[in-house]
């Protein structure tokens, strides 16, 4: 298939119009994402293609949001919900976890939730505490859910895509920082990426560096980097951490003998814990070091920028845990 | 032999007999129920709607059955049973059995049966109210003609989605009508202890919707109320808001079992001078319209249906373990074990 070249950003634009021409129960609704087009102009054009029913501007009121959207997608709808950013969907966690999560379950399968929640999540420039979270690990806890965080505009469009055809609630976080990078994805209107299936975003015989988000990015220069010192890094990127395809992760460790877990969230109790958790019970005889861990400081987001780029992981954070673990 | 119905009756000797037998049953099932909490077999919590049977029965005669949507918080066994779900399956669900609604996952609060429009059951205060919005959006989305019936207690009235629900109803013109069951208690808590204005009414003025109080003990009022609301928002594609008058008999739950902390006994006898049951009891003789004969046959025939449901509900074996992880997903399966 050919591809074209795009933004994350458009990438999930171009998603979201395709899957509202394929299917009327498809629809977007989210604070300004109409007449606004969107706080990072992801719906940019869209209420002018498809008018106010199709892409809602709702009130500032998420738990209100997320219900009414899961009600609407227990009969059939088929909901994208916009979260301006992930920190606000705290305000709705009553709905999701409460009550959207659990539908199915409840129900016994009487009811179905196909709604997507999407927005950035994770930090982006200087948007202080309230506004940099990232949440994922939370949701990744929960049953009911899935949840997803592409890297790249291909899997942006293509684990969109899944999710809105998916009958499940899908939690589908944007790193900010990923919105304005370009990549190659596929035309094919039925292009899809599956959830649970991890990708080797960079092969190596040494280390495997396992992140997700915009955190493969900053392990694939570290990579480069410790190539440099002869050090040959394989990249996993996660992508899908509920499902997660924790055997591709094996795999990897039990080729080189050696993780590091690289992930924004706060580092304790982050999602990145439950993945080298898992790798130290499983892999334990193919390991030849302790499995490494990378994470976002223990702090509120700062905002003053020498400070906020303290808390995020870095290149030079993935090498020096890669030179510690030995 | 029964005479005619009179002119002011609201209505048909026919209906009449039909809502005496149906608040009956949910009495005597609910009552079942209580006896199956006291006796193990049910666990949890478990709110039985004894004294506000008009809310089901005079709500629920007067909408599109299995057409329009129905949703309310866990008090919700009496909506089930109107809505025409299995009685013999809402009470194996209530003692957690395999022949249950959701094969035991869901229990007494967590009653649902979409073929029949009733999409629960929740257990958070409140929180359900926006899902009633979101399925009045998707019937206004569809262009269909379906109205929303969305219950919720006096305490949920004061939760903040619920403003937000109101809020959103009122700028869109969703086809929903919010039941307030004012039953005075916020579980414990008596309503001027919890509402800063007890005319919970009034919660439906500032968003522009059609609000009203209405007494909910007979009822024929509230059917005769009911057919007129629903008209409404079928026809004008608009929300409404009722403030129903009601009072809850029993306590919170079957695990509230100190009512003396919050209300007297003499409150409660003068409440039931006011049982609906009762009040359509008395004005069925009044009118004649059944002999005691046949009100005595209704008692025996109810009596002895929520006895063989319960019986039955009780042979009804307990979910097979490997279903525990069955529909946490539609296409998957959670990771297992410990």
């Amino acid at each position: 298939m050919p591809t074209v070249e795009m933004t994350y950003r458009d990438a999930i634009r171009q998603c979201l119009i395709a899957e509202m021409e394929r299917d009327d129960n498809v629809f977007v609704m989210g604070e300004d994402v109409g007449r606004y087009q969107g706080t990072f102009r992801v719906t940019a054009g869209m209420f002018q293609k498809y008018g106010n029913q199709r892409v809602l501007d709702t009130p500032i009121t998420e738990p209100g949001i997320v219900g009414m959207a899961t009600g609407a997608a227990m009969v059939g709808l088929r909901p994208v919900v916009e979260m301006m950013t992930m920190s606000f969907s705290i305000l709705a966690l009553d709905q999701i976890i409460n009550h959207t999560a659990k539908v199915h379950y409840m129900t016994n399968g009487q009811a179905k939730v196909p709604l997507v929640i999407r927005g950035p999540g994770g930090a982006a420039n200087q948007l202080s505490a309230q506004h940099s979270q990232s949440l994922e690990g939370w949701y990744a806890h929960v049953p009911g859910l899935k949840v997803v965080a592409p890297a790249t505009p291909a899997c942006a469009v293509g684990m969109l895509r899944t999710a809105i055809r998916d009958d499940n609630p899908v939690i589908f976080t944007e790193n900010p920082g990923l919105y304005g990078i370009k990549g190659p994805v596929d035309d094919d209107p039925d292009f899809t990426v599956p959830f649970g299936k991890a990708r080797v975003a960079r092969e190596g015989k040494d280390i495997s560096l396992i992140a997700y988000s915009r955190m493969v990015h900053v392990s694939l220069a570290a990579a480069e980097h410790l190539a440099q010192e002869g050090i040959d890094a394989e990249v996993i990127d996660v992508r899908s951490l509920l499902p997660l395809d924790i055997e591709s992760i094996y795999a990897s460790v039990r080729k080189t003998h050696r993780a590091v877990v690289v992930y924004e969230d706060w580092k304790s109790g982050g999602f990145g814990a439950e993945i080298a958790a898992r790798i130290g019970r499983e892999c334990f005889d193919a390991l030849d070091a302790p499995v490494g861990r990378v994470g976002g400081l223990n702090v509120p987001m700062p905002y003053s920028r020498p400070l906020e780029l303290l808390c995020i992981p870095a290149e030079a954070d993935v090498i020096a845990e890669v030179k510690r673990i030995g | 032999m029964a005479k005619p119905a009179q002119k002011d009756l609201l209505a048909s000797p026919a209906e009449i007999e039909q809502y005496y037998r149906e608040m009956l049953f949910i009495r005597r099932f609910e009552e079942k129920c209580n006896l199956a909490y006291r006796q193990g077999k049910a666990g949890g919590y478990l709110h039985v709607c004894i004294g506000e049977e008009p809310l089901a029965v005079g709500w629920l005669n007067s909408i599109r059955k299995g057409y329009d949507y129905v949703i309310t918080s866990y008090r919700d066994h009496g909506q089930a049973l109107t809505l025409g779900s299995d009685p013999l399956a809402v009470m194996c669900e209530i003692m957690g059995r395999s022949g249950g609604l959701s094969r035991g996952k869901g229990g007494s609060m967590h009653i649902y049966d979409v073929e029949k429009g009733f999409y629960g059951g929740w257990g958070i205060v409140g929180g359900h109210t926006p899902l009633g919005l979101g399925l009045a959006f998707a019937a206004k989305y569809r262009g269909e003609d379906r109205v929303t019936i969305c219950y919720l207690g006096d305490g949920a009235a004061n939760a903040g989605v619920f403003f937000e629900c109101l809020n959103m109803a009122g700028l869109w013109d969703l086809p929903i009508i919010y039941i307030i069951e004012n039953n005075e208690f916020a579980m414990g808590t008596r309503i001027e202890y919890h509402a800063a204005d007890t005319e919970l009414w009034k919660r439906g003025v500032p968003f522009g919707i059609k609000s009203e109080r209405l007494d909910s003990m007979d009822v024929l009022t509230v059917k005769r109320d009911a057919e007129r609301i629903i008209d409404y928002v079928r026809k004008e594609q608009k929300p409404y808001l009722v403030e129903a008058m009601t009072y809850r008999f029993m306590g919170h739950g079957a695990a509230d079992n100190d009512q003396s902390l919050y209300r007297t006994q003499e409150e409660v006898e003068k409440a039931r001078a006011r049982d609906p049951i009762k009040l359509l009891e008395d004005l069925i003789r009044k009118n004649n319209l059944l002999s005691d004969e046949t009100i005595e046959a209704i008692q025996a025939e109810t009596e002895e249906a929520a006895e063989r449901i319960y019986e039955e509900a009780d042979k009804s074996p307990a979910p097979d373990p490997s279903e525990v992880y069955d529909r946490v997903y539609s296409d998957m399966r959670p990771e297992e074990g410990h």
